[in-house]
């Protein structure tokens, strides 16, 4: 009785999890490489736009994004039909912020003498960026990225306390059908947990190993 | 400025950037002009939304709510500091003994969500430990296994013949650790602390979920009353106390590495980015 329930209840916060997972990494990632590319690029303005963001999120708790996505955002008419979308807002944003920095201290580890290099055998900015300059910085990132994932994956669980009924909120609702059953739930939602944080591990390495060319 | 995208510009270049930096502020002031009118025309920034914290009683309130938080953060860091400490050591240690369950321990935790772990204790011991040391316990078993982490990479940093050194000159294991390694360690792992110090800060707002009092209960409190209902001004107002504290730590962080730096010594850096930044998690 209990054990079946646990698989099910699991299996269904399991899948609102990966949901919450998924589509927060998409924005967020795309969401920070736009502000990665405005911290680099020449123009003031947008270099101050991506700084002011970058400090404004990474300094707010993700509780204190999540009141305001959830509780604030209906206040403008915005997004008032999901808790699912609220809760992806506050998770993108905040961890938009941290992939913009993985992305920015990636480029500006390659060596400004490999653009020249490349700009002095007559490559245009396009090709410097696509052939010498990215491919750099792409496997300077995939280490940090990946722990930037696995934080947005754990993060996820803030989620539980907005209405939103992900794997961290079926410890305190399998608790009020089987008292007694705390550690069980508790071990068995910290499995499903460590399961998700390992594929993101294991991909990185893999991912690392083959476009991770040793200098 | 010169740098692996671009170089000093020329005069064409200067023009395209003035150019470029013109359509990027018009862009920008629009952007912004549209939030100010949508934050307008929901009357959001009307005085009534934001007159509870021109009160004295409010501000008296947030900031005995901010005190609560300080001190949950301050008691959960420093016992992560101790628990961190002797994780650290036992990860450190030759004997598989104490290796092992340290190695498992600090994978545990580090893996798992926080809140995971607060709503766990909380539920499983609150009725003893209350919200406050509920929170406490879960920050402290969850930054005692990063910093143990920190901690070793820090250990792992001095120099080799440091720990030869001090074996050739007759200390015990525990010694060469107690008077070399550790001291040498501590100025090289400041900064990495120090951020650790913000993200133990952040989480501590997630004593919220369990009822524990801070000022991000504070917070609720005023925007749920009939009386102000203003969640967007109180939330803007908690970001803004949290981004001031935190953002000097990182300022401060930043400061003793560039010092550490420039005497040459060693900074243990956290993952891949700055020592100084606080991590995502």
């Amino acid at each position: 009785m209990y054990r079946s329930e646990l698989i099910s209840r699991l299996s269904d916060g399991f899948i609102v999890t990966l949901q919450l997972l998924g589509w927060s990494m998409l924005i967020a990632t795309v969401l920070g490489t736009l502000l990665a590319a405005m911290r680099v690029s020449p123009i003031a303005p947008l270099r101050a736009v991506g700084v002011s963001y970058v400090n404004i999120f990474r300094n707010t708790p993700l509780v204190v994004l999540f009141l305001i996505a959830v509780v604030g955002l209906p206040e403008l008419g915005l997004l008032t039909g999901s808790f699912f979308w609220r809760a992806v807002t506050a998770l993108s944003l905040y961890t938009a912020a941290f992939v913009c920095e993985v992305l920015r201290s990636g480029i500006n580890t390659v060596q400004a003498g490999q653009a020249e290099a490349a700009r002095a055998i007559g490559l245009t900015f396009g090709q410097t960026l696509r052939l010498v300059v990215l491919p750099q910085a792409f496997r300077n990132v995939i280490p940090p990225l990946a722990s930037v994932y696995i934080a947005l994956t754990k993060n996820t669980s803030v989620a539980s306390a907005f209405g939103i009924l992900d794997l961290t909120y079926q410890l305190s609702d399998l608790i009020e059908d089987f008292p007694g059953s705390l550690y069980w739930n508790f071990f068995s939602i910290a499995a499903c947990y460590i399961l998700i944080v390992a594929v993101i591990s294991g991909a990185a390495a893999l991912f690392e190993r083959r476009v991770g060319v040793s200098r | 400025m010169s740098s692996v995208l671009y170089d000093t510009p020329g005069p064409t270049a200067r023009r395209r950037h003035l150019i470029g930096t013109v359509i990027g502020t018009l862009v920008l002031a629009a952007v912004l002009g549209w939030v100010l009118w949508k934050l307008w025309s929901e009357e959001q920034i009307t005085p009534d939304q934001w007159e509870a914290f021109t009160q004295p009683t409010i501000i008296k309130a947030l900031w005995n709510g901010l005190l609560d938080t300080l001190r949950a953060a301050a008691f959960a860091i420093v016992l992560a500091v101790v628990f961190g400490a002797i994780l650290a050591s036992g990860r450190l240690s030759d004997h598989a003994l104490l290796r092992w369950p340290s190695i498992i321990v600090i994978e545990f935790f580090r893996a798992v969500p926080l809140l995971l772990l607060i709503f766990f204790i909380f539920l499983g011991f609150g009725s003893t430990f209350g919200t406050f040391y509920s929170l406490v316990l879960g920050l402290m078993l969850y930054n005692g296994a990063v910093l143990a982490e920190i901690f070793r990479a820090g250990i792992i940093a001095v120099p080799k013949g440091q720990t030869e050194a001090g074996y050739a000159i007759g200390l015990r294991k525990s010694q060469v650790m107690r008077l070399i390694l550790a001291p040498q360690a501590v100025a090289s792992m400041l900064p990495a602390i120090i951020s650790q110090c913000v993200v133990a800060l952040k989480d501590t707002a997630l004593g919220y979920v369990i009822g524990a009092s801070g000022i991000v209960r504070t917070g609720e409190q005023i925007y749920i009353s009939p009386l102000y209902n203003n969640p967007l001004a109180t939330g803007f107002v908690l970001a803004a106390v949290f981004i001031v504290i935190n953002y000097s730590l990182s300022k401060l962080a930043t400061w003793i590495e560039s010092r550490q730096r420039r005497e040459g010594r060693a900074v243990v850096r956290r993952g891949a980015t700055d020592a100084a930044a606080p991590a995502a998690g």
